[in-house]
């Protein structure tokens, strides 16, 4: 069987590249998409976690199914958040929407 | 080295591979796709931790559904992927180091724990058993329920935020 280290391992990495791209982008829907790697790798180390320890106990599934659910509402508001946003200030750049900012 | 090991390093490699083209890709479509196959490869790394409920949902939910609405997102989006912009902002060396260290630090710390691993097989019908536990109300039924309530708000949400006024 893989070792559990690989996986984990493999999660980090791609939660560190979406942490990357949610700080680094300034498209909006790049952002989320960044957030969207990030939810991936979370349940990467859920479904991992499961396997390993006990498969007899499902939480870690329940918790990866919540994650889905959890990051289909996230998309469908941010989306509808940015295009909102596009309508009014004809942009989705994260560095010119500022108005909540001092 | 036996298949499955194989096999991860061959999906390990798409998702990753996937994702790092996603965050350079220099059109927002363009990591939409990569976005895509990315999530591809963790469904197959999902096949490999005999989830196969996840990995179909996988395919469903994030390569389906949220993938086609980030590409209607990107389409209405459109006035933005003309300009000649960079698409990374003024603190993207800052973002890439703090990245690369908590990836460091994550990895000593995977590398140094002795994780309580066991070896048993996943036993048969542990899909009806998640079934179960998520409508059992000595399990999870609770925050079952509170999941589907957030989706439903969330979408009427979704829908009065943009719609025409």
């Amino acid at each position: 069987m893989v070792p559990l280290t690989w996986y984990l391992i493999l999660a980090a990495a791609l939660f560190c590249v979406g942490l990357y791209a949610v700080l680094a982008r300034r498209n909006a829907i790049a952002i989320l998409m960044g957030i969207e790697l990030m939810l991936n790798a979370v349940n990467i180390n859920l479904l991992a976690f499961w396997r390993y320890t006990d498969p007899m106990v499902p939480t870690g599934q329940a918790f990866a199914a919540f994650v889905y659910a959890v990051a289909a509402a996230e998309v469908a508001v941010g989306l509808a958040l940015i295009v909102s946003i596009y309508r009014n200030r004809e942009t989705v750049d994260v560095d010119e929407i500022n108005l909540l900012k001092w | 080295m036996t298949l499955q090991h194989v096999l991860f390093l061959v999906f390990g490699a798409v998702a990753l591979g996937a994702a790092i083209g996603m965050v350079t890709a220099r059109r927002v479509f363009h990591a939409a796709l990569w976005m895509l196959l990315s999530f591809f490869g963790v469904a197959g790394l999902y096949v490999l931790l005999e989830a196969p409920f996840f990995a179909a949902a996988q395919l469903f939910v994030y390569m389906g559904a949220i993938g086609i609405l980030i590409i209607f997102a990107i389409m209405l989006t459109r006035g933005m992927m003309r300009q000649r912009l960079p698409r990374v902002n003024d603190q993207w060396w800052f973002a890439g180091l703090l990245a690369a260290v908590l990836l460091g630090v994550l990895a000593w710390l995977i590398w140094q724990g002795p994780w309580p691993v066991s070896a048993a097989a996943v036993p048969e019908g542990s899909l009806h058993r998640l079934g179960t536990v998520l409508v059992d109300p000595e399990g999870y039924a609770l925050p079952f329920e509170v999941a589907s309530v957030l989706l439903v708000m969330s979408l009427i949400g979704a829908v009065t935020i943009v719609r025409e006024r």
